[in-house]
């Protein structure tokens, strides 16, 4: 089995619209049917909260407000999931009620 | 028996074009991943340069490789598990059986589609899909696969080599898809197919008018997916098609290599056989339901092909094959095809309007073939004028000498 990592994004207004909402039922049946391959996951606040920090090059950092990329579509969450292979993780990433879609990652393993 | 060095060399040539995909797919499963087994299948036909100079050329050189290639396979992964301190867990319990490859003709059929598979997945970038394709499928090396595509070797490398690291990290698994996923995929394979055949029936560049190396790799591939999943209708239909273009290929040059349209070719030169076999495929393809995008290109190529001339072209037909296609693969190249089938059915000023109207067609802003096919129609207009500007417009947009060659003796007439 391989762990994958499902980054969840979201468009931003539709973010702030959701925000304060608990989880959705659409992602309750989620969790629910694919709860076995399940490690983890979690709903983010929205990109506004959030607070990036570079490395400036010289030893030191920079922290700034905002996303570490800006864009429409911001990250609004993330699973953890384990799956038999790349065929499998996507078909559960599909069912992940997503407004915009996911991004689907292997988690690195050590060799 | 021993054997003479050029007929080693050339029993290797020979099994290197036609073994290669199925000694390399039935050694992936054994390896692992796929560098090891390409390192292996590559070390299997040279120790039969030497191998069959001695002991002479086996009787069945593809089981020949198979068993040395997995072998081969097997002592790197030892090696490495040595290395590692760690048990060779990828293994396959059937390693221990390598001596007998008749046994499992069946797995290598299915080795070669879990192959074709993994390389045409749709989470690699179509380019990297093609050119895992031709490099794994095909057996050309990394520059051939660059030759291929204009670009340099160490950027093909690059992309081929990040392919297989995402096909290792991401588990993309070995396997032909499930059921309900076959569909789509079998698409997305006979997309990559189909590519690499129309860039070598017309390469997009250079001195020639086709890339011939290509056009047969195509032609191999598609006949592989036929032999393998011989009850697709889809792949019939690629099959149809890709038989049924390239049985005209003899009469596209003239004796000074100049291009001759279909209109003008010597239709004896024509490849009756391949025109039979495609025909009768088609045919195949209606008995199974409803026909796909390569089926209907297919059928409209088979209206050229049985076509006693140009002049007894059924452009009906041809048109309302169009119609079809459109419904089900409305491209703007398809659109361009219908117009000119439109020009020919109804009229050329009926055609030459629809060719106007795909000028707002983003997609095809810089496509030769528009701008040549206006100018076409507007010199069976008389309207020459206008066709000289777009000859010329047609060739500062094309790339292939034979095909500019062409424009300009075109244009050339007009000036007269």
């Amino acid at each position: 089995m391989s762990k994958y990592l499902v980054l969840i994004f979201q468009d931003e207004v539709a973010t702030k619209e959701a925000a304060g909402e608990t989880v959705s039922a659409d992602y309750q049946a989620f969790m629910q049917r694919r709860g076995r391959s399940l490690l983890g996951g979690a709903a983010l606040e929205p990109a506004e909260t959030a607070t990036s920090i570079r490395r400036d090059g010289s030893g030191g950092f920079s922290v700034t407000d905002g996303p570490f990329a800006e864009s429409k579509e911001t990250l609004g969450g993330y699973f953890m999931i384990e799956a038999a292979d790349l065929d499998e993780a996507l078909e559960i990433a599909k069912e992940v009620p997503a407004g915009v879609g996911v991004e689907v990652r292997p988690v690195r393993v050590a060799s | 028996m021993p054997a003479a060095s050029s007929e080693v060399a050339a029993a290797v040539a020979e099994a290197h074009r036609r073994e290669w995909a199925f000694v390399l797919a039935a050694t992936v499963r054994i390896a692992g991943d796929i560098d090891t087994a390409e390192e292996a299948v590559q070390d299997a036909y040279a120790s039969a340069l030497s191998t069959w100079g001695t002991r002479g050329i086996p009787e069945n050189p593809g089981a020949w490789l198979t068993v040395t290639a997995r072998r081969r396979a097997v002592d790197m992964h030892r090696r490495a598990a040595t290395a590692q301190r760690a048990l060779p867990k990828l293994l396959d319990p059937e390693v221990q059986s390598l001596d007998d490859p008749g046994r499992e003709t069946e797995d290598i059929t299915d080795d070669r589609l879990r192959l074709i598979f993994t390389c045409c997945h749709p989470a690699l970038a179509p380019d990297a899909q093609v050119a895992l394709t031709l490099r794994l499928l095909c057996g050309l090396s990394t520059a051939d696969v660059a030759r291929a595509f204009l670009l340099p070797e160490a950027t093909m490398a690059a992309r081929i080599t990040r392919a297989k690291k995402k096909i290792g990290a991401a588990h993309i698994p070995y396997r032909v898809p499930a059921a309900p996923e076959l569909r789509e995929r079998v698409d997305g394979v006979l997309s990559v197919v189909y590519l690499v055949y129309t860039t070598g029936h017309t390469a997009p560049s250079g001195g020639d008018l086709m890339r011939r190396d290509l056009a047969e790799r195509g032609h191999e591939l598609a006949r592989m997916l036929h032999v393998l999943l011989p009850g697709d209708r889809d792949v019939t239909g690629l099959l149809a098609l890709v038989l049924l273009t390239d049985a005209r290929r003899g009469a596209r040059l003239d004796e000074h290599r100049e291009l001759v349209l279909m209109e003008n070719q010597d239709r004896s030169k024509w490849d009756r056989p391949a025109i039979d076999e495609g025909v009768a495929l088609l045919g195949e393809v209606l008995k199974l339901g409803p026909p796909g995008r390569f089926a209907l290109m297919a059928a409209i190529a088979a209206v050229h092909d049985e076509s006693k001339s140009w002049s007894d072209t059924d452009w009906q037909e041809i048109l309302g094959l169009y119609d079809l296609l459109m419904e089900t693969w409305s491209t703007p190249v398809v659109k361009l095809n219908r117009a000119i089938a439109l020009g020919f059915a109804v009229g050329y000023a009926e055609g030459l309007a629809e060719l106007d109207a795909l000028g707002a067609e983003p997609r095809l802003a810089r496509y030769p073939y528009l701008p040549a096919a206006r100018a076409d129609f507007l010199t069976r207009l008389g309207r020459f004028d206008e066709a000289r500007v777009a000859f010329e417009e047609a060739l500062i947009l094309s790339d292939n000498d034979t095909e500019r060659s062409y424009l300009r003796s075109r244009l050339c007439e007009l000036m007269e």
